[in-house]
Formats: C-alpha cells, sequence, structure tokens
C-alpha cells in the first residue's frame, strides 16, 4: 500500500506482496488465460527458425509496423512555416494521435487542430467543416497561415480540398486573400515521409505556381535546403551552421527547430521561427535546391524541376563521411563559395575519433529500422566506421529503395553479409533478432520490446537496443541531437561506441569471475 | 500543338453513355485526333467497343492481384485500340461492398503519377458511373482535370432528372474552379418532340443540346460486334451522327455554369410536354373504399 512519506511509483510498488497477491487472484479468477507452462512453450516455438518462415509468409497482416500515416508527415511539414497553423481536415481522433505522438518525443505542446468530421460530414461531405473550421481558425488563432492536409475519412468520401477552400472564399468563410496552401494525404497511401512530401509540394506550388513570371533562376544567390521528414533539431542546426561557416545564404524549405524547442519562460509560444511566406515565394529565385532525404521527396523534386527549373543536385542523405564530403563539395560548386578551414578541421577530428573508436566498432554487428533515406545514411556510415550491417528493415521501403540500399551494400566488404527487408515489420525483426542475433538493434522506442523479448530467452540472447530515429518516447532529449554532417557522424559515433563499451561493462562486471576485463580504460 | 482538352461524361444509368463515349471518341481518333478514355465505374465497360474485349483488367484489379497500386506500371493498366485509342479502366469493387469513389480517385491518382497524360494527346475522356453519388465520382472534374462536362440524356422524365441533379453537382464545383457544363447530348429514345424538350431543357440549364443522336439498330449490331459504328460500317448513316457530334464538340466553344432548375419548374416543364400528368392532390392518401363512398356520394 502507498503511504505519504513513502509514495512509490509503479515499479517498484507492484512488487509489494499485497499488490503480487492482488495481480495473482486477478489472474486466477478472471482471466482464463493459459498456464504459464504454455505460455512458455509459445514463446520459445516464435524464437525458433520455423517460426520465423511462418512469420515471413505473412500477407495481409502488419504486425507492429515501423511507419506511421500521411497526415503527421503533413503536420511536421506544416509546424515548419512561420506563423503558420497545422490544419488536418478529418476526425478528432487521428489528430489527437498526431499531437501525442509528438508531444512524446518532441516533449513540447504541439498546436495542430482538426475539423471533427463526424458521421454527418461523412455522408454529406466535409465541405461544412472545412468554411465553419476556416473561419473560426482565422479568428481564434493568430495565424498568418493555414495548412492543410487530410485523413482517410476526407479521402474515402472524395473530399476536394481545392473547390472546397475556393468556395470557402467565395461564400465570406475565409478571407479572399488569405493563405490556405493544401495537400491532400490519404492515410492508407504510402507513410509519414509521404505526406511530408505531398505537404511540402503543396505549400511550394501555392506559393509560387501563378507568380513564376520573372523569376530567374540564382537571382537571389542563395540555395534551398528541403530537410524532408527530419525530427533531429540538431539536423536543422548543423546544416545552418555549415552554411553558414561556409557563408552560403540560404532557405530552410520548413524550418521547426524553433517551434518544436521553445524554451519555459512562462509563456506558451505557439508559433515560433519558420519559413516565411516570403522566402517561399523568393525560392524559385534560389541557385538550386538540395533535397537532403532525396529517396522520399519525389513530388517535390518533380515540381522545383518542372516548375522552377531547378537542377536538383543528385546526393545522398548528408550522413557519414563521404556523403557528407559531396553535400559540401556540391554546395561550394554551385555557389563558388569555397570549403572553410573550419569544416575541413571539424571533418579532420572526426576521422581522428572514428581511428579512436575503430577497434571497438570493427565486424561489430547491428541490425536496424528506420524511415528509407535515414537508413541509406546510417548504413554508409556504419560501412565507414568498420560495423556489419546484418538485417535492414524498412517497412515504408520501396523497392527503388530496396535497389539503392544493396548497391550500397555492395560498395564495402562490411556489406557483404546484410539483408535488406522492404515492407517488413518490426515482428519480422523479431524474428531475425532471435534467429541471427546481431550484437545491437538501432532504432526507435518501439525496439526495447525486441531487446525485452531476447533476453527473456536468456541473458545470451539478448539485443540491445540502441535509440536512433523516430518516435523516441522513453528517453529524454535524444530529438535535439545531430545525425547529418560531420557533428551527426561524431554524435553517432559516440553513441554507437559507448553502448558497445557499456555492455561489455555489463557483461564483464561479475566479482571475480568476468572482471579481468572490467576494465577502467576502454 | 493544342492544349489537351479533357472532358467528363455524365448521365443517369443505361442511357447509352458508354456507347455514345466510344463511338464519339472513335469518330475522333478517325479525324486524327489522339484521345484517352478512362473508365470510372466498377463495371469496367467504357473501353470495350474500341478493344473489342469484354471487359479490359482494371487498375484496380490488377492493383489487388499486385498487393497495391504502387507495383503498378502504367503499361499493365493501359491498353490501346481502334484508331491508336488509349484506354484504362479504373475499375472497383463487386456490388454491396468496399467502395468504388474512392477507386476512381486512386486510379486517376495513378495515371497522374504516372505521366499517362502526355504531351500528344488532344483529349481525354472520362466516362463516369450513373449519378455522381459521392465525392470519389466527381474527382475527374477536380482542378486540372475534366474542364467540360457533357450529359447525355433523353426525352425521358428519369433521365431529365437524372441530367438536373447532375447540374447542380456540377454548380458546387463551377463556382470556385474551372469546370464548366459544355452541353446536354440526346441520345434518342424515340420518345415525342424528344428534341424540342431537351432543347428547352438545355436552355433552362443555361447550355445547349450540342447534338441529336438518333435512335439506329446499326448501333446494337455494332455492340455485339464489341465495334463502334465507325469501326464496324463507316459508311452507316449512324457514323456520321456521331461523326458531327465529334465536330461540334471539337470546335465547342459554350463552356457554363449551369442553372439548374427546380423540381417544380422541371415537372412543369414535362407536363408542357405530355411526359407528365398533372397531379390530382384530392385523392392522395385515400383507401379504395374512401374513394367508392366518395363515388357513390358524387
Amino acid at each position: 500500500m502507498q503511504t505519504v512519506d513513502d509514495i512509490k511509483p509503479c515499479f517498484p510498488l507492484f512488487q509489494d506482496d499485497s499488490y503480487k497477491q492482488l495481480i495473482a487472484n486477478k489472474r486466477e479468477t478472471f482471466e482464463e488465460g493459459h498456464g504459464k507452462e504454455k505460455v512458455e512453450e509459445v514463446f520459445q516455438w516464435t524464437t525458433t527458425k520455423e517460426y520465423q518462415e511462418l512469420n515471413f509468409k505473412r500477407e495481409a497482416l502488419t504486425v507492429n509496423p515501423a511507419k506511421t500515416c500521411q497526415p503527421l508527415g503533413s503536420s511536421l511539414c506544416g509546424l515548419g512555416f512561420h506563423k503558420a497553423l497545422v490544419y488536418v481536415h478529418g476526425s478528432q481522433g487521428c489528430i489527437a494521435y498526431f499531437r501525442t505522438y509528438f508531444n512524446r518525443h518532441f516533449k513540447e505542446p504541439i498546436a495542430i487542430i482538426a475539423d471533427s468530421m463526424t458521421e454527418d460530414a461523412a455522408v454529406f461531405g466535409g465541405q461544412k467543416n472545412i468554411h465553419e473550421g476556416l473561419a473560426n481558425a482565422t479568428k481564434l488563432y493568430d495565424a498568418e497561415m493555414i495548412v492543410m492536409s487530410t485523413t482517410c475519412i476526407a479521402e474515402v468520401i472524395g473530399d476536394d480540398l481545392n473547390a472546397f477552400i475556393g468556395n470557402a472564399r467565395k461564400e465570406g468563410h475565409l478571407p479572399v486573400d488569405y493563405p490556405v496552401p493544401f495537400a491532400h494525404t490519404p492515410s492508407f497511401v504510402g507513410s509519414h515521409v509521404t505526406g511530408w512530401d505531398n505537404m511540402e509540394e503543396g505549400i511550394l506550388r501555392y506559393f509560387t505556381l501563378n507568380t513564376m513570371e520573372g523569376k530567374v533562376v540564382g537571382s537571389n544567390g542563395k540555395i534551398n535546403i528541403v530537410p524532408g521528414f527530419e525530427t533531429y533539431l540538431g539536423n536543422f542546426r548543423v546544416i545552418k551552421r555549415m552554411l553558414k561557416e561556409m557563408d552560403v545564404p540560404f532557405t530552410m524549405l520548413s524550418d521547426p527547430e524553433e517551434v518544436l524547442d521553445t524554451p519555459a519562460d512562462g509563456t506558451f509560444t505557439m508559433y515560433a521561427g519558420g519559413t516565411t511566406q516570403d522566402e517561399v515565394k523568393d525560392a524559385p529565385n534560389a541557385i538550386t535546391t538540395f533535397l537532403l532525404q532525396p529517396l522520399t521527396l519525389d513530388k517535390t523534386r518533380k515540381y522545383v524541376e518542372g516548375t522552377w527549373n531547378h537542377e536538383v543536385p543528385k546526393l545522398n542523405i548528408p550522413m557519414g563521411v563521404e556523403w557528407t564530403d559531396a553535400f559540401l563539395m556540391k554546395v561550394s560548386e554551385v555557389t563558388g563559395k569555397p570549403i572553410p578551414a573550419s569544416l575541413t578541421l571539424e571533418r579532420g577530428r572526426l576521422m581522428d575519433m572514428m581511428t579512436d573508436s575503430h577497434a571497438w566498432l570493427h565486424g561489430k554487428k547491428m541490425a536496424m529500422y528506420g524511415d528509407p533515406d535515414f537508413l541509406m545514411g546510417l548504413v554508409k556510415m556504419l560501412m565507414e566506421f568498420g560495423v556489419e550491417p546484418t538485417h535492414i528493415v524498412c517497412n515504408n521501403g520501396s523497392k527503388k529503395w530496396k535497389k539503392a540500399m544493396e548497391a550500397l551494400l555492395a560498395e564495402s566488404p562490411y556489406g557483404a553479409g546484410a539483408k535488406v527487408y522492404p515492407g517488413a515489420d518490426l515482428w519480422h525483426l523479431r524474428s531475425l533478432c532471435f534467429t541471427d542475433k546481431p550484437d545491437f538493434l538501432i532504432g526507435n522506442s518501439y525496439g526495447k520490446f525486441i531487446q525485452r523479448d531476447t533476453l527473456h530467452k536468456g541473458p545470451e540472447f539478448e539485443v540491445p537496443l540502441i535509440r536512433l530515429g523516430f518516435p523516441i518516447f522513453d528517453r529524454h532529449h535524444l530529438h535535439r541531437q545531430t545525425t547529418l554532417g560531420y557533428e551527426g557522424a561524431m554524435q553517432v559515433l559516440t553513441t554507437l561506441t559507448n553502448a558497445v563499451l557499456e555492455d561489455l561493462d555489463n557483461k564483464t562486471r561479475g566479482l571475480g569471475t568476468t572482471d579481468y576485463n572490467h576494465d577502467l580504460v576502454r | 500543338m493544342a492544349k489537351l482538352r479533357q472532358a467528363a461524361i455524365y448521365g443517369k444509368g443505361g442511357i447509352g453513355k458508354s456507347t455514345t463515349t466510344q463511338n464519339l471518341v472513335a469518330a475522333l481518333a478517325e479525324s486524327g485526333k489522339k484521345v484517352m478514355i478512362v473508365g470510372c465505374d466498377p463495371k469496367a465497360d467504357s473501353t470495350r467497343l474500341i478493344l473489342h474485349a469484354k471487359a479490359q483488367n482494371s487498375v484496380m484489379e490488377l492493383a489487388a492481384e499486385a498487393g497495391s497500386v504502387e507495383d503498378l506500371e502504367l503499361e499493365d493498366v493501359m491498353s490501346v485500340g481502334y484508331g491508336g485509342i488509349k484506354c484504362v479502366e479504373s475499375g472497383g469493387p463487386e456490388p454491396g461492398v468496399g467502395c468504388a469513389g474512392r477507386g476512381v480517385i486512386t486510379a486517376i491518382n495513378f495515371l497522374e503519377e504516372e505521366g499517362a497524360y502526355t504531351d500528344d494527346l488532344d483529349f481525354v475522356f472520362y466516362d463516369v458511373l450513373g449519378d455522381v453519388v459521392c465525392g470519389g465520382f466527381a474527382m475527374p472534374i477536380r482542378e486540372n482535370k475534366a474542364q467540360e462536362i457533357y450529359i447525355v440524356c433523353s426525352g425521358e422524365m428519369m433521365a431529365m432528372y437524372a441530367a438536373n441533379n447532375i447540374g447542380k453537382g456540377i454548380v458546387k464545383y463551377a463556382n470556385s474552379g474551372g469546370v464548366r457544363l459544355a452541353g446536354l447530348i440526346c441520345n434518342s429514345r424515340n420518345t415525342d418532340r424528344e428534341d424540342e424538350l431537351i432543347m428547352e431543357l438545355a436552355r433552362r440549364m443555361g447550355t445547349t443540346m450540342i447534338h441529336f443522336i438518333p435512335r439506329d439498330n446499326v448501333v446494337q449490331h455494332a455492340e455485339i460486334r464489341r465495334m463502334t459504328v465507325i469501326e464496324y460500317d463507316p459508311t452507316a448513316k449512324q457514323a456520321d451522327e456521331y461523326r458531327a457530334l465529334a465536330n461540334k464538340i471539337v470546335n465547342n466553344k459554350n463552356f457554363v455554369i449551369p442553372t439548374p432548375v427546380t423540381m417544380d419548374e422541371l415537372e412543369e416543364l414535362l407536363m408542357a410536354f405530355g411526359i407528365m400528368e398533372a397531379e390530382d392532390t384530392s385523392i392522395i392518401g385515400k383507401t379504395a373504399a374512401e374513394l367508392a363512398a366518395e363515388a357513390a356520394a358524387a
């Protein structure tokens, strides 16, 4: 029982005898579950090769997906614009889910509004919701633009945002010149990265399609950066820093760095920072546009190439040494600005760190999952560090991604043992972690359940999780870290090396048994 | 090159939309135009006369087989038939399940993403199922898609009622966008004064009857052979009717926001042409016994 002077959280409270008894009684009396032995027998079966074969024959069912839906991505994209209110046309629950998802990752309040479609809207169409929603939102929230996308209910019934927003203007629900860029983001197509891409294209199209006259490529002397679905705030910061050091003026096309990291100063800040409308309108005048996640920004690329006439550089995500080099050299090439000594120095420091840690990382086997471009960059980086990628699961990976990944793995002997699984989920990965145990698993918070399950089989089967990706709900402030550029490589290298050393310490802490290797210096 | 024109054909179910569309498109192709037909009907019968096929493999059918629409390529879903006409069927679920409207949305999005709307095309025709029952069936008339709409009708009450209703649907999109009603096509059922009646309905809706297609058995003869009249018997008089329609559509400049009429107005029109009897409101709700009693009293 709880007592006032000794309040216990749920662990270890439920270790108390009274609670143990309570739970045992509940199981006995109400749950009608299988006995411990049967549960254990089935558990052991799910760890076998035989089960894995059945598991990979699944066709219609996803268990523990490693992706989420389009409007979550479109929301993140919208959050990156100055005084932009993110508006999702759909039902309440979906949008509550997006808010919580971001809350739990960024530990920040997230402003996203919904127009709460209900059964009558599903029957009569959502136009009325959009009209009332726009009328209210423009009056209540002091925004300068509304960024609209859709959930599946609106998509199934075929609501037409362009027509509905146009009608709202005509009928006086929305001031005629109030900007409302929009994108259709059906949840049942693609994933959050597709939604980000659709929304970005919608915003760029809205502000530039009809004002292309007089635009001259290169006339503003800047470059555009399209981050894609990016949740590491450090990544926005590192790209900005590197470009600043290069003295290259730029426009980040969606920049939620500030709104997702507001200070506790006693006031609630609903809008902070972000790309301004004027910057978007001026973006066609840039020298070119860099796509930081090139595999998942098809729609944006098409628009930027087709309408802005930009020659989009063919690059990979700037992760690891070589791909950061390529990014910086390309920036230097198109702007004519040299790469400054400060970045060369930073690169040298990274190389030094990699050599320092190489002995610990060399030959370590790591399985991983995440978004398509992130995985490309991660694998590239790991092979540069001397790590051997084993199982690479990309739930929202396409055939194109698979090809690109296999080509990348073929470039290095470290990639020889890797297998690539587009479309697979975390339940597939769980099987792989039992039957072909990697030393570590890299991914978001959901991987902790694989770690728990592998530990249950026995300490020698445990696959420790290294948290890199999105979402990370169960550790604090990792979203502020960096994965891009030399700085990102330094942070990932630090994380990986220390995970290896932590694991070794855990295994060599046995007094008088394994502590012959419990070394002070690693 | 002239700009691509996209047109959607609507009208009551069974009125002859698909037959009219295919004959019209065949006439356009015969005159050297490059045309694509997109069937927007789960029945998938919008291209059979062009392809001489029972039913073309539809986008949704193939997507269901492949697992998802993302696994398809354009050449999987597009067939080329008479006169180089490109044919695509959106397809959709069996009656009673699923959502046909979403099928139309998915199929058209797929065509756009895969670059089906090539520069060499002069026309794209969307042959759309019956009434515009949900948002999905309005997909063909969204911004940057079909900008002109033709309604196929006849001088029958329900066909005119449906035409007027479709007009109402168009208004919703026309107010904020560029979509316009481009005319009524009368596919004759040999009713009395049919041409005058449809011309009058068209006038009241703010448009014109762009062409009157007389009834002719050669259409059925051709259809049995899964052919258009244009291909089956190019010398037939009926072939010239479709050519005339095609020619009028090529030169059409009369694009309007429709002014659909009220129910009362429509009934009044039908009564004026003797298609509908004036309603005797005194008998409503009376049983046979009551009416007999009244008759006896009188």
